[in-house]
Protein backbone atom coordinates (compact mmCIF):
# COMPACT_ATOMS: atom_id res chain seq x y z
CA UNK A 1 0.00 0.00 0.00
CA UNK A 2 1.06 3.22 -0.94
CA UNK A 3 0.48 4.85 2.01
CA UNK A 4 1.73 2.12 4.67
CA UNK A 5 4.49 4.78 5.47
CA UNK A 6 1.77 6.60 7.12
CA UNK A 7 0.30 4.05 8.92
CA UNK A 8 3.55 3.27 9.93
CA UNK A 9 4.03 6.61 11.82
CA UNK A 10 0.61 7.15 12.83
CA UNK A 11 1.08 3.90 15.09
CA UNK A 12 4.29 4.80 16.14
CA UNK A 13 3.23 7.64 17.50
CA UNK A 14 0.38 5.56 19.67
CA UNK A 15 3.53 3.12 20.71
CA UNK A 16 5.41 6.21 21.66
CA UNK A 17 2.36 7.87 23.34
CA UNK A 18 2.10 4.97 25.00
CA UNK A 19 5.24 4.74 26.67
CA UNK A 20 5.31 7.99 27.43
CA UNK A 21 2.31 7.76 29.41
CA UNK A 22 3.29 4.61 31.68
CA UNK A 23 6.44 6.37 32.20
CA UNK A 24 5.19 9.84 33.09
CA UNK A 25 1.80 8.81 35.17
CA UNK A 26 2.95 4.88 36.21
CA UNK A 27 6.97 5.63 36.50
CA UNK A 28 7.29 2.07 34.85
CA UNK A 29 9.41 1.37 31.28
CA UNK A 30 7.24 -0.07 28.95
CA UNK A 31 9.29 -2.99 27.50
CA UNK A 32 6.99 -5.92 26.46
CA UNK A 33 9.76 -8.53 27.49
CA UNK A 34 10.61 -7.03 30.67
CA UNK A 35 6.91 -7.25 31.34
CA UNK A 36 6.03 -10.68 30.17
CA UNK A 37 9.45 -11.52 31.39
CA UNK A 38 8.81 -10.65 35.01
CA UNK A 39 5.51 -12.21 35.41
CA UNK A 40 6.58 -15.47 34.22
CA UNK A 41 9.49 -16.19 35.92
CA UNK A 42 8.23 -14.30 39.15
CA UNK A 43 11.10 -11.51 39.65
CA UNK A 44 8.30 -8.63 39.30
CA UNK A 45 6.40 -8.55 42.65
CA UNK A 46 3.52 -6.23 44.66
CA UNK A 47 2.23 -3.36 42.32
CA UNK A 48 5.35 -3.73 39.67
CA UNK A 49 3.76 -7.24 39.12
CA UNK A 50 0.02 -6.04 39.03
CA UNK A 51 0.11 -3.38 37.28
CA UNK A 52 2.64 -5.64 34.34
CA UNK A 53 -0.45 -7.80 34.44
CA UNK A 54 -3.15 -5.18 33.90
CA UNK A 55 -0.41 -3.65 30.65
CA UNK A 56 -0.48 -6.75 29.14
CA UNK A 57 -4.43 -7.21 29.77
CA UNK A 58 -4.81 -4.33 27.47
CA UNK A 59 -2.12 -5.35 24.86
CA UNK A 60 -4.15 -8.22 24.19
CA UNK A 61 -7.36 -7.25 24.91
CA UNK A 62 -7.37 -4.16 22.30
CA UNK A 63 -5.87 -6.06 19.29
CA UNK A 64 -8.95 -8.70 20.79
CA UNK A 65 -11.92 -6.28 20.57
CA UNK A 66 -10.46 -5.11 17.15
CA UNK A 67 -10.37 -8.17 15.69
CA UNK A 68 -14.03 -8.94 17.09
CA UNK A 69 -15.29 -5.47 15.27
CA UNK A 70 -13.43 -5.04 12.26
CA UNK A 71 -11.98 -9.12 11.69
CA UNK A 72 -8.47 -10.25 11.62
CA UNK A 73 -5.99 -7.89 10.90
CA UNK A 74 -2.96 -9.23 8.82
CA UNK A 75 -0.53 -11.88 9.36
CA UNK A 76 1.47 -14.22 7.83
CA UNK A 77 3.28 -15.97 10.06
CA UNK A 78 4.60 -19.41 8.92
CA UNK A 79 3.55 -22.60 9.40
CA UNK A 80 6.74 -24.51 9.27
CA UNK A 81 6.24 -25.90 13.33
CA UNK A 82 10.38 -25.68 13.51
CA UNK A 83 10.85 -22.61 12.78
CA UNK A 84 8.23 -21.52 14.70
CA UNK A 85 9.57 -23.12 17.96
CA UNK A 86 13.21 -21.84 17.13
CA UNK A 87 11.88 -18.51 16.71
CA UNK A 88 10.04 -18.02 20.07
CA UNK A 89 12.78 -20.03 22.05
CA UNK A 90 15.35 -17.41 20.42
CA UNK A 91 13.39 -14.47 21.16
CA UNK A 92 12.22 -15.31 24.79
CA UNK A 93 15.62 -16.69 25.86
CA UNK A 94 17.73 -13.61 24.16
CA UNK A 95 15.14 -10.90 25.34
CA UNK A 96 15.50 -11.93 28.91
CA UNK A 97 19.40 -11.90 28.66
CA UNK A 98 19.81 -8.91 26.77
CA UNK A 99 17.12 -7.01 29.49
CA UNK A 100 14.91 -6.11 26.53
CA UNK A 101 13.35 -6.03 23.24
CA UNK A 102 12.57 -3.72 20.37
CA UNK A 103 10.07 -1.94 22.77
CA UNK A 104 12.24 -1.56 25.63
CA UNK A 105 15.81 -1.04 24.11
CA UNK A 106 14.09 0.32 21.06
CA UNK A 107 11.77 2.68 21.73
CA UNK A 108 12.56 3.49 25.43
CA UNK A 109 16.28 3.18 25.24
CA UNK A 110 16.92 5.14 22.02
CA UNK A 111 14.86 7.97 22.84
CA UNK A 112 17.18 8.86 26.17
CA UNK A 113 20.13 8.02 23.89
CA UNK A 114 20.75 4.89 26.30
CA UNK A 115 24.65 3.49 24.84
CA UNK A 116 22.67 0.20 25.69
CA UNK A 117 19.65 0.37 24.04
CA UNK A 118 21.45 1.75 20.85
CA UNK A 119 24.14 -0.84 20.79
CA UNK A 120 21.12 -3.76 21.61
CA UNK A 121 19.14 -2.26 18.51
CA UNK A 122 22.32 -2.56 16.24
CA UNK A 123 22.86 -6.20 17.09
CA UNK A 124 19.21 -7.51 16.94
CA UNK A 125 18.55 -5.20 13.24
CA UNK A 126 21.86 -6.21 12.19
CA UNK A 127 20.98 -10.23 13.30
CA UNK A 128 17.65 -10.26 11.85
CA UNK A 129 18.65 -8.95 9.23
CA UNK A 130 21.49 -11.65 8.36
CA UNK A 131 18.87 -14.30 9.31
CA UNK A 132 16.14 -12.80 6.94
CA UNK A 133 18.86 -12.81 3.90
CA UNK A 134 20.67 -16.44 5.07
CA UNK A 135 17.28 -17.80 4.90
CA UNK A 136 15.67 -16.66 2.43
CA UNK A 137 17.92 -16.23 -0.11
CA UNK A 138 19.85 -19.36 0.32
CA UNK A 139 17.86 -21.57 2.16
CA UNK A 140 14.23 -20.62 1.08
CA UNK A 141 12.83 -21.62 4.81
CA UNK A 142 11.12 -18.04 5.26
CA UNK B 1 -5.82 4.40 38.94
CA UNK B 2 -2.39 3.00 38.73
CA UNK B 3 -4.27 0.14 37.09
CA UNK B 4 -6.38 1.90 34.64
CA UNK B 5 -3.81 3.73 33.66
CA UNK B 6 -1.62 0.23 32.86
CA UNK B 7 -4.52 -0.86 30.91
CA UNK B 8 -4.79 1.69 28.84
CA UNK B 9 -1.04 2.10 28.12
CA UNK B 10 -1.78 -1.93 27.19
CA UNK B 11 -4.34 -0.52 25.05
CA UNK B 12 -2.77 2.18 22.84
CA UNK B 13 0.70 0.01 22.61
CA UNK B 14 -1.58 -2.76 21.17
CA UNK B 15 -3.28 -0.55 18.91
CA UNK B 16 -0.22 1.00 17.67
CA UNK B 17 1.02 -2.06 17.02
CA UNK B 18 -1.88 -2.73 14.74
CA UNK B 19 -2.07 0.28 12.87
CA UNK B 20 1.70 0.74 12.02
CA UNK B 21 2.10 -3.11 10.29
CA UNK B 22 4.12 -4.52 13.39
CA UNK B 23 1.76 -7.13 14.07
CA UNK B 24 1.98 -8.19 10.26
CA UNK B 25 5.36 -10.52 9.85
CA UNK B 26 5.28 -9.88 6.25
CA UNK B 27 6.39 -6.49 6.72
CA UNK B 28 8.40 -6.83 9.68
CA UNK B 29 10.56 -9.30 7.66
CA UNK B 30 10.02 -7.07 4.30
CA UNK B 31 12.17 -4.46 6.47
CA UNK B 32 14.55 -6.55 7.67
CA UNK B 33 14.89 -8.06 4.20
CA UNK B 34 17.51 -5.19 3.36
CA UNK B 35 18.96 -7.72 0.58
CA UNK B 36 15.71 -8.12 -1.31
CA UNK B 37 12.62 -6.08 -1.42
CA UNK B 38 13.36 -4.07 1.54
CA UNK B 39 10.16 -2.62 2.98
CA UNK B 40 11.28 0.61 4.54
CA UNK B 41 7.54 1.11 6.82
CA UNK B 42 9.24 0.30 10.16
CA UNK B 43 11.47 2.90 10.25
CA UNK B 44 8.53 5.08 10.15
CA UNK B 45 7.21 3.12 13.00
CA UNK B 46 10.55 3.28 15.25
CA UNK B 47 11.08 7.17 14.39
CA UNK B 48 7.19 7.79 15.12
CA UNK B 49 7.74 5.68 18.30
CA UNK B 50 10.62 7.90 19.67
CA UNK B 51 9.25 11.15 19.20
CA UNK B 52 6.70 11.72 22.17
CA UNK B 53 9.22 9.41 24.32
CA UNK B 54 12.09 12.14 23.93
CA UNK B 55 9.63 14.49 25.16
CA UNK B 56 8.90 12.22 27.83
CA UNK B 57 12.05 12.00 29.25
CA UNK B 58 12.75 15.27 29.02
CA UNK B 59 9.69 15.60 31.42
CA UNK B 60 10.91 12.93 33.84
CA UNK B 61 13.98 14.65 34.09
CA UNK B 62 12.34 17.64 35.74
CA UNK B 63 9.42 15.73 37.97
CA UNK B 64 10.45 14.41 41.21
CA UNK B 65 8.29 11.75 41.21
CA UNK B 66 5.39 9.86 38.62
CA UNK B 67 1.98 11.70 38.34
CA UNK B 68 0.53 8.94 39.99
CA UNK B 69 3.27 8.98 42.78
CA UNK B 70 6.20 6.84 43.35
CA UNK B 71 9.65 6.66 41.65
CA UNK B 72 10.19 7.12 37.86
CA UNK B 73 12.30 4.56 36.64
CA UNK B 74 16.05 5.92 35.82
CA UNK B 75 17.92 3.22 34.21
CA UNK B 76 21.54 3.82 34.46
CA UNK B 77 23.30 3.34 31.55
CA UNK B 78 25.56 -0.03 32.35
CA UNK B 79 28.30 -1.08 30.17
CA UNK B 80 27.66 -3.47 27.01
CA UNK B 81 28.03 -6.32 28.24
CA UNK B 82 28.07 -9.64 26.90
CA UNK B 83 24.93 -10.69 27.99
CA UNK B 84 23.45 -7.66 26.16
CA UNK B 85 25.57 -8.55 22.85
CA UNK B 86 24.51 -12.52 22.80
CA UNK B 87 20.95 -11.30 23.59
CA UNK B 88 20.37 -9.07 21.37
CA UNK B 89 21.88 -11.65 18.65
CA UNK B 90 19.53 -14.09 19.70
CA UNK B 91 16.75 -12.02 19.47
CA UNK B 92 17.33 -10.76 16.35
CA UNK B 93 17.87 -14.15 14.75
CA UNK B 94 14.29 -15.54 16.14
CA UNK B 95 12.94 -12.02 15.02
CA UNK B 96 14.03 -12.40 11.31
CA UNK B 97 12.80 -16.19 11.56
CA UNK B 98 9.48 -15.28 12.35
CA UNK B 99 8.98 -11.51 11.86
CA UNK B 100 7.45 -11.42 15.61
CA UNK B 101 9.26 -9.77 18.25
CA UNK B 102 7.32 -9.70 22.45
CA UNK B 103 5.17 -6.76 22.11
CA UNK B 104 3.18 -8.09 18.80
CA UNK B 105 3.56 -11.49 19.83
CA UNK B 106 0.97 -10.61 22.54
CA UNK B 107 -0.85 -8.13 20.92
CA UNK B 108 -1.45 -10.32 18.01
CA UNK B 109 -2.40 -13.56 20.13
CA UNK B 110 -5.97 -13.22 19.17
CA UNK B 111 -5.57 -13.43 15.46
CA UNK B 112 -2.54 -15.10 15.57
CA UNK B 113 -3.83 -19.15 14.98
CA UNK B 114 -2.62 -21.77 15.96
CA UNK B 115 1.34 -20.52 14.69
CA UNK B 116 0.94 -17.07 17.02
CA UNK B 117 0.22 -19.76 19.80
CA UNK B 118 3.10 -22.03 19.18
CA UNK B 119 5.27 -19.07 18.97
CA UNK B 120 3.84 -17.70 22.05
CA UNK B 121 4.89 -20.76 24.49
CA UNK B 122 8.09 -21.36 23.12
CA UNK B 123 8.78 -17.89 23.67
CA UNK B 124 7.71 -17.93 27.48
CA UNK B 125 9.31 -20.86 28.20
CA UNK B 126 12.42 -19.81 26.77
CA UNK B 127 11.50 -16.78 29.58
CA UNK B 128 10.97 -18.80 32.30
CA UNK B 129 13.89 -20.95 31.84
CA UNK B 130 16.97 -18.14 31.15
CA UNK B 131 17.33 -17.15 34.56
CA UNK B 132 17.98 -20.76 35.50
CA UNK B 133 20.06 -21.76 32.47
CA UNK B 134 22.37 -18.69 32.84
CA UNK B 135 22.82 -19.57 36.19
CA UNK B 136 23.55 -23.09 35.50
CA UNK B 137 26.00 -22.13 33.22
CA UNK B 138 27.66 -19.03 35.32
CA UNK B 139 28.08 -22.35 37.62
CA UNK B 140 29.88 -24.32 35.46
CA UNK B 141 32.30 -21.81 34.49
Amino acid sequence: MPLDWVWGLVGGLMIGSAAALFLLMNGRIMGASGLLGGVLDGSRRGPARSEALWFLGGLIGAPLIWHLLRGAPETQLTSNVAVLIAAGLCVGFGTRLANGCTSGHGVCGISRLSLRGVAATAFYLLAGMLTVWLFRQFWGVI
Amino acid sequence: MRAGLALIAGAVFGLGLLVSGMTDTTKVQGWLDLFGAWDPTLAFVLGGAIIPMAVAWRIAARRREAVLGGPIAAPTDAKITPQLALGSVLFGVGWGLSGLCPGPALASLSFGGWQGAVFFVAMCAAMIAQPRVTAALAGVR
